[in-house]
């Protein structure tokens, strides 16, 4: 695939085409609502079935986990001229508070260092403020995770 | 109304593993099970088309296998624990090793330490044969009372 640049449009279209052809994040309804150098905003619609605890209504960490590993993914991805398939390495999470039930939840991912062989992300999730989150993450990506040729559409689980 | 927590106890004084499963939407959206076994509990994630994160090999979702191990670990301290009080997750640590393919996934738990306040669980996934790990993890339970509702940490 030939560099795509960091035209905006262009880079939000093929971010948001992405999220569209992985499963799992098609099953989870995951969409990309903001794209910047480096950086992902994606959001994960509140659904019925992502529930964790039925008497509170709130999402499953679980849930959360998918978001900020895909947002995560995808911020190394937009981050390169030419973009690569990547693959997570490891990814933590610390659950400041929880969120509020029935509400959507965003992520903000950043890719803030990418070295030859791997990149390095940190990320938040909020539902109102990145200022406020209720989650905040970091984890480390391979680059170049599937050399048989088939890039951005090779990404790793 | 009764509370998740009393359901929970009915499901174990059952033996009931799936009743267990089926309280929580999200378990039984990615399709997770678990029976008690000689060497304690065994997690399973049946193979899923809708929880694929990579098509082209192709991989279950890295974040299906971090939720499948999380979920896991609560279930473990929920089936061991004398208390009534529901643990909630404070950090969750993951580092993955090998693609988790288009098969079956299973977990094992080990509880490393419980405290008044405090669990620390590992968490051990693979396919196949046990040493053919696809993925490790680490995470903190919080065991509040019910009236520390607010906040985890």
């Amino acid at each position: 695939m030939s560099s795509i640049g960091f035209d905006p449009a262009a880079r939000l279209a093929a971010a948001q085409a992405f999220f569209k052809v992985i499963p799992h994040s098609a099953t989870l309804g995951l969409e990309v609502v903001a794209c910047e150098p480096g950086v992902i905003i994606a959001r994960l619609p509140y659904k019925p079935e992502l529930v964790g605890n039925p008497y509170t209504g709130r999402i499953h960490g679980g849930a959360v986990m998918t978001l900020v590993d895909q947002a995560s993914g995808a911020a190394v991805v937009h981050s390169l001229d030419v973009p690569e398939s990547v693959a997570t390495l490891d990814l933590r999470v610390d659950h400041l508070r929880p969120p509020e039930a029935g509400r959507d939840v965003f992520a903000r991912a950043e890719c803030y260092r990418i070295a030859r062989e791997i990149a390095f992300v940190r990320c938040v999730c909020y539902q109102d403020d990145p200022a406020d989150p209720f989650v905040s993450s970091m984890s480390t990506f391979m680059r170049n995770s599937n050399r048989r040729g088939s890039m951005l559409k090779g990404r790793n689980a | 109304m009764k509370e998740l927590i009393d359901l929970v106890l009915e499901a174990r004084a059952a033996g009931d593993c799936q009743r267990l499963v089926d309280l929580v939407p999200y378990a039984r959206l990615i399709g997770m099970d678990f029976s008690a076994t000689k060497q304690g509990l065994l997690f399973r994630l049946p193979f899923r088309q809708e929880n694929v994160g990579n098509y082209l090999l192709p991989a279950i979702h890295g974040g299906v296998v971090a939720a499948f191990m999380e979920h896991s670990a609560l279930l473990q301290i929920l089936w061991n624990m004398e208390s009534t009080i529901l643990p909630k997750v404070v950090d969750f640590s993951i580092d993955y090793l090998r693609p988790a393919r288009a098969e079956t996934t299973y977990a094992n738990c080990s509880v490393i330490r419980q405290g008044q306040r405090i669990a620390n669980v590992a968490v051990s996934a693979w396919q196949g044969e046990p040493d053919r790990v696809v993925a490790t993890a680490r995470m903190h339970f919080l065991l509040s009372r019910p009236e520390e509702e607010t906040g985890a940490a």
